[in-house]
């Protein structure tokens, strides 16, 4: 899809007639409760206007509640919603500058393509609808389809219907519910390069709400992990991976070796923590909790296998040996698993580089890494927290 | 688009499934075999008695014979007496219809919505909800409009309340009046109204109004713009299964009328059991029939439905 052309036909214009690029969304601590179930729990952030804000988390975690919620669709059980300054915690739906991108997209089957994109426009008695809908059409190249029912479109036809309908309406704030879940890969992959420019292009306010952490990672400036209707973790994607503050962060964005250990000196910065017996050092601007028992975490990709002959290089942490267990060479990379006593499977991955050899199986390799890439965790929570569960193929 | 297809088909949501692959030619016919059971009633039941009642419209009087005594004819002019004798009655049993059709139509849909999208995931409120709708239907249709004779007579509470509220004169009554005719025919049609609404409704994705109000439109214009075009299936077929048994109804104008109230049903009924008519009772019934398709194909084009279809 080519936006050049198109863009300045997406019509200006809020509902009330002034123009907008969209407004700053803050929640105040909302909280909305179904009888006894705590769906979203004391959430509190600010989506600054214009960004394209992520929500990040597992089925179930609360996102569509916490959508919902700021389209005017649900009420919060307590707590303030505030778009462009102006509380519209106890306004309708229909009275909010928001529009939503379903996640069923929910277009109206007895109206054509071009009547569900103008249907917005109609209410709002903006000028010359059909006109508009027409333009947000060619933003999303199906104009040629204007006239054709929803039930005539593939399922990404209508998923980019459904975004004109939304689009069209120059919303403070635009809401997408999963809105690439139920395209196939290929396709997701393409219109999520295609949401991210369109987004450029018109300066909306985007909130986007995925369970897959390489969309949020690649669409969004801020990304929001979410988990048991709680914001765990806050920022830009780098930031968010570079240094997780919690278990659930470091295993649902990307995966993370965790280690259990205790603090035992803090010298220069620089903490100390015995992990089943030898020193890690981990930055003391790197962790959550600087004393007692923590977890030492590592990105799989920041670790280097040192096999037998070879020296670590020095002032960096190591672990081992353990034997590899599991190879999978995936052309890019080789992903290791490496079983090492006492503290459990190791992943490694491995960058392709020539003239490296390669590790076989069950050779005993030691694991190395920098101690700037380390980063360690309150030593109280669940090293597992937030893993995928390959069983599980909602995750 | 036939009749036929505007009854009891839902908003298509869904996008149309392709046609399976083509079947084995025995596939196909096998599965035309299963119109024979149906095809064979109706031609038996349906299409004999239509063919026979034209010929008897058609019917002249045997030469000096009996009263009842027909013979096979081509007597056109049974058509102009019968309609110019009964022309009044014909114009009324379509006003009172329509007029019972519209009052069902107006009791029929709240009813409907509420039990369809305000009840909504609440079943055993449903389904109380929808055999109160059906109730009726447990008593016989003579007894139900009986008790309509009752409830309207000149010393029921109801006259009574009207007449000292003042909505009646102190001598105005309600029995034997068109009123209590089109009363009747409403009250009796009514569950073939609300059933097919309610079908349409509980069918309705309830993310398309919530779509309708994110998309800025009131409670209001939300159903104006999306519900109520999407029950029109419902609203088509209950205002059929109304309008059509209502324009031949001769029960209620027999018996909470008087004979200014005479309706069609009951003309040809007396004509062919009284007076033994039976080319014009025969020719006052091909005209309902055809008068009834007219009406029913303008209007089934008119609502527009081939669009939900
Ligand atoms: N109307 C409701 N009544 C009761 N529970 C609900 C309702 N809506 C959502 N929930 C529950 O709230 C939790 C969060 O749901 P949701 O916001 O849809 O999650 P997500 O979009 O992150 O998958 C789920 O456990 C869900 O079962
Ligand atoms: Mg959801």
């Amino acid at each position: 899809m080519s936006l050049s052309a198109s863009t300045r036909a997406v019509p200006s214009g809020s509902p009330d007639g002034e123009t907008s690029s969209g407004a700053d969304l803050t929640l105040e601590r909302i909280t909305k409760d179904f009888g006894s179930f705590v769906a979203v729990d004391d959430l509190s952030l600010t989506v600054p206007s214009g960004s394209f804000f992520a929500l990040l988390g597992p089925s179930g975690c609360g996102k569509t509640t916490t959508l919902r919620m700021v389209a005017g669709l649900e009420r919060p059980s307590s707590g303030r919603i505030l778009i462009g300054g102006q509380d519209v915690t106890s306004t309708r739906a229909h009275q909010r500058p928001v529009n939503t991108v379903f996640q069923s997209y929910a277009l109206f089957p007895h109206l054509t393509v071009i009547e569900n994109v103008a249907f917005g426009l109609r209410r709002t008695r903006a000028a010359n609808p059909l006109g508009r809908a027409g333009d947000a059409l060619d933003l999303v190249e199906l104009r040629h389809l204007a006239d054709r029912r929803p039930s005539q479109l593939s399922g990404g036809q209508q998923q980019r219907v459904a975004l004109a309908r939304a689009m069209v309406n120059n919303p403070a704030v635009l809401l997408l519910d999963e809105p690439l879940g139920a395209l196939d890969l290929k396709l997701r992959r393409q219109m999520q390069v295609e949401l991210k420019r369109i987004q450029t292009e018109v300066g909306l306010t985007f909130v986007h709400v995925t369970h897959d952490q390489e969309e949020a990672m690649t669409m969004a400036d801020t990304v929001a992990v979410m988990n048991a209707g709680r914001i765990e973790q806050l920022g830009a994607p780098a930031d968010l991976y570079e240094l997780p503050r919690t278990a659930f962060v470091a295993n649902f964005l990307g995966q993370s070796n965790l280690l259990g250990g205790t603090v035992v000196e803090t010298v220069d910065g620089i903490m100390g923590v015995d992990v089943a017996g030898r020193r890690i050092r981990v930055p003391v601007d790197r962790a959550v909790s600087t004393s007692g028992d923590v977890l030492v975490g590592v990105r799989p990709e920041k670790l280097r296998l040192v096999r037998e002959g070879e020296e670590p290089a020095p002032g960096t942490n190591w672990v081992g040996p353990g034997a590899v267990t599991d190879v999978s060479f995936s052309g890019v990379s080789t992903q290791y698993q490496v079983m090492v006593p006492g503290l459990g499977t190791l992943s490694v991955f491995s960058q392709n580089v020539a003239g490296r050899g390669e590790v076989r199986l069950g050779e005993q390799v030691r694991l190395a890494c920098d101690v700037d890439f380390t980063f360690g965790l309150d030593g109280a929570e669940d090293a597992t927290s937030g893993a995928v569960d390959l069983d599980d193929p909602g995750a | 688009m036939t009749i036929v297809s505007a009854i009891g088909h839902g908003p298509g949501n869904g996008p149309a499934s392709p046609p399976p692959a083509a079947q084995g030619r025995r596939g196909r016919s096998g599965a035309y075999l299963l119109l024979l059971p149906g095809m064979a009633y109706l031609t038996l039941f349906f299409v004999f008695p239509v063919v026979a009642l034209l010929l008897t419209s058609l019917y002249a009087p045997v030469p000096g014979g009996d009263i009842g005594q027909y013979q096979p004819a081509f007597e056109w002019r049974n058509y102009v007496v019968a309609l110019s004798s009964y022309w009044p009655q014909m114009l009324r049993s379509f006003l009172y219809a329509l007029t019972a059709t519209v009052a069902a139509f107006l009791i029929g849909y709240p009813m409907a919505y509420v039990i369809a999208v305000r009840a909504r995931g609440r079943p055993f409120l449903q389904g109380m909800l929808l055999v109160l709708v059906i109730a009726p239907f447990f008593t016989s249709f003579i007894l139900r409009t009986i008790a309509w004779k009752q409830i309207l007579a000149d010393e029921s509470f109801v006259v009574a309340a009207l007449r000292a509220v003042q909505l009646l004169p102190p001598d105005g009554r309600l029995t034997a009046t068109g009123f209590a005719v089109v009363c009747g025919l409403t009250y009796n049609f009514l569950p073939f109204m609300t059933l097919p609404i309610y079908a349409s409704l509980e069918r309705l994705d309830p993310r398309l109004v919530e779509a309708g109000g994110d998309l800025y439109a009131g409670a209001p214009t939300t159903f104006l713009r999306v519900t109520l075009p999407l029950s029109m299936p419902g609203v088509v077929s209950g205002t059929l299964l109304t309008f059509i048994p209502a324009s031949g109804d001769y029960v209620n104008s027999v018996l909470l009328g008087n004979n200014t109230t005479t309706m069609i049903g009951q003309v040809i009924d007396s004509r062919f059991f009284k007076v033994a008519d039976y080319p014009s009772a025969a020719a006052l019934s091909v005209v309902l029939m055809a008068a009834i398709l007219l009406l029913v194909s303008a209007y089934v084009r008119r609502s527009g439905t081939e669009e939900l279809l």
